[in-house]
């Protein structure tokens, strides 16, 4: 099939004159500019939204998938012994890269949460906690169990895979919440555009007809409105990812208190993601318009 | 063929291309080897009411007819079934030689590109001056690069080159319809179709607007005009030999003598 050079021109930036023939029009242009605006903004927080979870999904899974704990609750006479058999034993485990006893610092931090600072952790009765970080394909879980069962009976081993699934999947669904709504946004626009184009082309039936009597074909008609709303839709487009951008940017800075709520947001080269949105929205806009317009022409013929 | 010296149109105060006008006859001619529009029992119902039925016509070649009638007769109807707008309801309608009913879309433009119309309210680009408005053919043909001289030559012969930066809306009847004219020979289609062309102007101005029809005929263009002006057609038939269609009844008839 022989591909004309001037129609892929045509089909990328537009036909100028077919635009000229179809005056402008003040409503349909406000309606296309504040709706590429408006879900472009909108576009760009699920976006963020979207790389937040996948970011919260990766680290959770970096995380916990590569660590386990080991809870050792013994009577204070037998406590030292038994973390001793139990760090010996861990090392000795294949598939297991190192295991080290948490400091009573340590312990204390995470228990500060719920109890406040300057907990007397000698005086009470916690469990001493082993990190136990794996290597290569992990350690045999059932075969640790028995052998602590039998060395270490104080010791209780946690692998993560309890709360660590339930939570990698939430964040993972959490992302695709965020793609469909994006998806979504995508939709909304293009029967937003749909029907600005339709109003447009019957506020122009008269050019329409005019056009027609003197030899034009759909697509040169089609032509005439696509550019201009596509031409629309980008702009618009640009304005919403813009002002998105920048509130993105506005919003409060990552920490380890406000966790996954203040990390929404772009990190490096992720800020590019969302300068995708004006050339989408302007694809969307060429479609919709096309399409909405070969239809039009269609049944007023 | 035919070809005006420039003389008729000159003594009207009109200037004109004589080289231009040649170069259209020459694309126009074809030796009258088909009907370039053919009607065939034509029957058109619209809203459950037959405006006309068997109805047949066939238009030669370089042919000059009028079209006349009572208001309402279905005249507008019939040169829109000659230009595809409207498809017939029975029969067949034949345009250059193809069926209107079985053209496609994009065939229907092709057809229209060849067959320049005169609508009786002339139907222009408002927001556009009056020389694009007549170039517009040339553009959606993708021609425009034949615009330039042309549309310089085309718009001094029908008088309007003053105007050309004006809109429609400022022009007065009768520049409209000559503008509507030069939009309708500018692709140097092989047919002229009007529809009441000097309706809405003075005995002076239709005087002028017939001149420049007969010149196209004298070209060898086929030209199909719509009109109750009785004095017009009397007028046109001393300068042309022209067929006068009378639409009455439902039927298409010869008009007799007395015109």
């Amino acid at each position: 099939m022989r591909v004309d050079p001037r129609q892929l021109l045509d089909l990328v930036v537009g036909d100028p004159q077919a635009e000229r023939a179809v005056p402008p029009t003040g409503f349909t242009a406000r309606l296309t500019l504040f709706t590429a605006a408006a879900m472009a903004f909108l576009a760009v927080f699920a976006l963020a939204l979207s790389m937040a979870t996948g970011r919260l999904a990766d680290r959770w899974s970096e995380e916990l998938a590569r660590t386990s704990t080991l809870r050792i609750s013994a009577p204070a006479d037998q406590a030292a012994a038994q973390l001793r058999a139990a760090i010996t034993l861990l090392e000795t485990t294949p598939g297991i890269a190192a295991a080290r006893a948490l400091t009573p610092d340590e312990q204390r931090s995470l228990l500060e949460p719920w109890f406040g600072p300057d907990l007397p952790l000698e005086s009470l009765p916690i469990p001493q906690l082993v990190e136990i970080i794996e290597e290569g394909g992990g350690y045999d879980a059932t075969g640790l169990r028995a052998r602590l069962q039998a060395e270490v009976p104080g010791a209780v081993l946690d692998d993560h895979t309890r709360w660590r699934e339930p939570l990698i999947s939430a964040a993972g669904r959490l992302r695709s919440l965020g793609w469909f709504a994006i998806l979504l946004i995508g939709a909304a626009t293009a029967a937003m555009i749909t029907l600005a184009a339709q109003s447009a082309l019957a506020a122009n039936a008269q050019v329409i007809r005019v056009m027609r009597l003197v030899g034009a074909e759909d697509g040169y008609i089609a032509r005439a409105f696509v550019r201009r709303f596509t031409g629309r839709a980008f702009l618009g487009a640009l304005g919403g990812t813009v002002i998105g951008m920048l509130a993105v940017a506005l919003l409060p800075r990552a920490d380890d208190i406000g966790g996954f709520l203040t990390d929404v947001g772009f990190r490096g080269a992720g800020w590019l993601w969302p300068l995708l949105v004006p050339p989408l929205a302007a694809v969307v806009a060429f479609f919709a318009t096309r399409a909405a317009a070969l239809r039009t022409l269609k049944e007023q013929s | 063929m035919s070809v005006s010296n420039g003389k008729d149109l000159r003594t009207l105060d009109l200037r004109y291309d004589c080289n231009l006008l040649q170069i259209w006859a020459k694309r126009a001619g074809n030796g009258g080897e088909f009907t370039v529009i053919e009607l065939e029992d034509v029957a058109y119902s619209y809203g459950g009411a037959e405006l006309f039925a068997q109805l047949n016509l066939s238009l030669a070649p370089g042919s000059f007819h009028f079209l006349t009638g009572p208001s309402g007769a279905g005249k507008t109807t019939l040169l829109k079934l000659c230009y595809g707008e409207l498809l017939a309801t029975s029969g067949q309608v034949r345009l250059f030689g193809e069926d209107a009913a079985s053209l496609p879309r994009d065939g229907v433009a092709m057809v229209r590109r060849r067959i320049g119309v005169v609508h009786q309210d002339c139907q222009f680009l408002d927001h556009l001056p009056v020389s694009e408005n007549i170039a517009l053919p040339l553009k959606v043909a993708g021609r425009e690069d034949e615009t330039g001289n042309n549309l310089d030559d085309l718009m001094m012969w029908v008088g309007l080159k003053a105007q050309a930066n004006q809109t429609p809306p400022q022009l007065s009847g009768g520049e409209r319809q000559r503008a509507a004219l030069a939009r309708a020979v500018i692709m140097s289609p092989e047919v002229i179709i009007a529809d009441e062309p000097t309706g809405n102007v003075d005995w002076e101005m239709s005087q002028r607007l017939l001149t420049l029809l007969v010149e196209l005929n004298k070209m060898g263009k086929t030209v199909l005009i719509a009109t109750h002006d009785l004095n017009l057609i009397r007028t046109a038939k001393n300068q042309v030999s022209a067929r006068v269609l009378r639409l009455k009844d439902r039927r298409l008839q010869l008009a007799g003598a007395e015109l």
